[in-house]
């Protein structure tokens, strides 16, 4: 058992009582906001354990986040599944294929496997509109909106429910991440990034750990794609372009890869910076979003996240902390 | 500071903010009709502005500008069109997110040429449980008008595919009985909205149909199935087709010097795309070829003096600041606004979204914005609003009318 610092378990307690209160605070179209916000924050936390800890490289997440999606919206629309059920089942789907992708990534490194990962990326779409049958084609699937189950229905609106849904997931997800990296599977994956030839020595055997950050990470992408799907209560091959992997490599730069932290942010940055451009200007929404990504990676090179915590140090002055990524 | 103590302001300091935050969101008023006073209307929008469709985004432009000229001439019933037109990329997932936001922080009256089939299929359950008009969607897919039953707050405004093809093969019954026909289509819902038109225009004519093709969006091009289709013995083509297949099918046309009678879709008959045609296979890649036109045409000489051209110029000129008046998306943009705000008056002084939905399916308007002769009609049995068309042909670099306007009704 790791041994959990002081200060991690404040932030983490902090954090939750904020998440907690927050949908109550806020108009429910707000909340159904921060909902995507916190999948996408899970489908960056994935793309963290793959590139920041493990130095794999994916443009094709957005995939894995097409499987985890199609598989509730046919789970819920076909067979009446509660989307809760079919997340799982997208997670586990997701996972194994994940694992598949990795096997395939051994062969390959830096530039080659984001190439190889960015054809992932290109196919799903026409891959859903080949498939008709199962996947309704270009029109994809519609089906019922997410609810709070029985008692709770009268009391959470869909909106707050699926903003609850997202991020306790989000706070399960980070638990099991932070844990798993404290030990020894998260010191294989970080030599493995550091040096392939020195965590060989060590005896850890880099294939096993690599399929298994990639099966990890696209286990993630599939639960955030699977939430997603059930916010927007619809699928279509258009919901899964080549932009959205684009998108979360942009969050999780963004947020930092340094630190799991930088997730939350990347998934907050992802969901508002676009909404925050257009609401300056709609015709230059673009132009405000590729501008603030620029300064942001000028001002700040390892990540909002990053940033953050180099100006807490120097406001608090220097403090240990057993933070993932940084041993 | 004791860790404590910063801990303490750490949790109380976020809650304050969101605190804040919670305030401003606050709604402000209790009207009895969101989105209406008496001096405003409120209305909502969606166009991709970025992304792979963002060539679209001028619509909502051409929109802007025709609300501005309205409003400059009295508005509707005295009141001011206020237009919220947002940015989804074409993408659903962000379709639904600012169509949220602009129901319950906005509190639009109504949305108006939300643009895309998969974006509007993402808001239509939730607009039609708020019971918010969804009206005259930039989409040509079917559903819009063929499950009103289900959806009665969503109305489309595109002709729809089917009524395209059918249109198209009511012209080939007349004019030409005995062609042996070929269809190439997209393999998709746009395309198979084709197949099912042309066949259903044909009646009892739809054996003539010699050979089908597929293509897929993936695929390089389309001259296999182009070579194919000539080997069948056909003597007419009806090609089914985004724009890039199209201009890969006619320029095949001049390659295999296939002087077939071509029947081309709407979507990819702009003067721009027949141009690059013509560039890659020669005249007799696209000389003669026959699409439709619902709305004016602003490149089109044999348009320029007709009220409603005249009308759109004097708009783009006082309102249309840095857009191309060329650009035929921005005609359909105009074309749509100006039924827009003739259901918004025909709804009357009173208004409310029931009275809205009411009076948007009772329209019977010449629009000046649509091709001399194109009649715009709704009824509550009747939710294609446009289903009348007249035939082009492609001859000496421009489009010239074939014939009188089809109503793909009858």
């Amino acid at each position: 058992m790791v041994a959990v610092p002081r200060s991690n378990l404040i932030a983490f307690g902090v954090a939750a009582l904020i998440v907690a209160v927050a949908p109550w605070l806020l108009p429910p179209y707000i909340a159904f906001e921060l909902a995507y916000a916190g999948a996408y924050a899970i489908a960056i936390l994935g793309l963290l354990i793959l590139t920041g800890m493990n130095g794999q490289i994916s443009l094709g997440h957005g995939a894995f986040m097409a499987i985890g999606g199609y598989a509730v919206a046919i789970a819920v629309s076909r067979a009446g599944w509660p989307p809760e059920a079919a997340m799982l089942v997208a997670a586990v789907v997701c996972a194994a294929f994940g694992g598949l992708v990795g096997i395939v990534a051994l062969r390959l490194s830096g530039a080659y496997l984001a190439l190889a990962t960015f054809a992932l990326a290109v196919s799903v779409s026409p891959l859903l509109k080949r498939f008709k049958e199962t996947t309704g084609g270009a029109q994809g699937i519609t089906f019922a909106t997410a609810h709070a189950p029985g008692p709770l229905a009268g009391t959470l609106d869909p909106e707050r429910w699926l903003y609850y849904e997202a991020w306790t997931l989000v706070g399960i997800l980070f638990a099991v991440s932070w844990f798993a990296l404290q030990g020894r599977l998260g010191r294989a994956l970080r030599a493995i990034r550091d040096n392939e030839i020195a965590a060989v020595s060590f005896g850890i055997n880099p294939s096993v750990y690599k399929s298994l950050a990639f099966a990890w990470s696209a286990a993630y992408a599939g639960i955030a794609g699977a939430l997603i799907a059930s916010a927007t209560a619809y699928v279509s091959p258009d919901s899964y372009a080549l932009q959205l992997s684009i998108t979360l490599l942009i969050g999780a730069v963004l947020g930092g890869l340094g630190t799991m932290w930088g997730a939350i942010v990347g998934g907050l940055v992802v969901e508002f910076l676009p909404l925050w451009a257009q609401a300056i200007n709609t015709a230059a929404s673009s132009l405000i979003y590729g501008i603030s990504l620029i300064v942001v990676m000028i001002a700040m090179p390892d990540g909002i996240a990053g940033g953050i915590r180099r100006v807490s140090r120097i406001i608090t002055g220097p403090r240990a902390e057993g933070q993932p990524g940084r041993s | 500071m004791p860790k404590s103590h910063r801990a303490l302001l750490g949790l109380l300091a976020p809650i304050a903010v969101l605190g804040i935050v919670a305030g401003s969101f606050a709604r402000t008023s209790a009207d009895s009709v969101p989105g209406v006073t008496s001096t405003e209307i409120l209305l909502g929008g969606t166009h991709p502005y970025s992304g792979p469709a963002s060539a679209y985004g001028v619509i909502g432009k051409g929109i802007a500008a025709y609300f501005a000229y309205v409003n400059d001439h009295g508005g509707i019933n005295g009141r001011k069109i206020t237009y919220k037109d947002q940015d989804d990329a074409y993408n659903p997932a962000q379709t639904v997110q600012v169509v949220k936001g602009m129901a319950e922080q906005d509190h639009v009256f109504a949305f108006f040429n939300t643009l895309g089939t998969a974006p509007n299929l993402a808001i239509r359950q939730y607009l039609n449980d708020q019971k918010i008009p969804q009206l005259f969607v930039s989409t040509g897919a079917t559903t819009w008008g063929a499950d009103a039953a289900k959806y009665p707050y969503t109305l489309g405004f595109n002709p729809d595919y089917q009524a395209e093809a059918i249109v198209f093969g009511k012209y080939i019954v007349a004019h030409q009985p005995n062609a042996k026909i070929a269809i190439l289509y997209q393999n998709d819902d746009f395309g198979q909205d084709y197949v099912t038109g042309l066949e259903k225009g044909l009646g009892a004519k739809a054996s003539q149909v010699v050979k089908k093709a597929t293509y897929e969006v993936t695929d390089p091009d389309v001259r296999s199935q182009m070579a194919t289709l000539q080997g069948s013995g056909a003597d007419t083509i009806v090609i089914a087709a985004t724009p890039k297949f199209a201009i890969g099918a006619m320029v095949a046309l001049g390659q295999l010097s296939w002087k077939a009678t071509t029947y081309l879709s709407n979507v990819s008959a702009s003067q721009t795309m027949m141009e690059a045609a013509t560039k890659g296979g020669g005249d007799v890649a696209t000389e003669g070829i026959i699409s439709d036109a619902y709305t004016l045409d602003p490149t089109n000489p044999s348009l320029a003096n007709t009220a409603g051209m005249k009308l759109y110029r004097d708009v783009m000129a006082k309102y249309g600041q840095g857009l191309d008046p060329n650009n035929a998306f921005i005609l359909y943009g105009v074309a749509a606004a100006y039924t827009m705000c003739d259901a918004l008056q025909k709804a009357g002084k009173d208004l409310t979204r029931e009275k809205l939905v009411d009076a948007s399916i009772h329209l019977t308007e010449k629009n000046p914005f649509l091709w001399p002769g194109v009649e715009l009609t709704t009824s509550p049995s009747d939710r294609f609003p446009i289903r009348e068309l007249q035939l082009i042909r492609y001859s000496k670099g421009h489009w010239d009318p074939v014939g009188s306007v089809i109503d793909a009704r009858k």
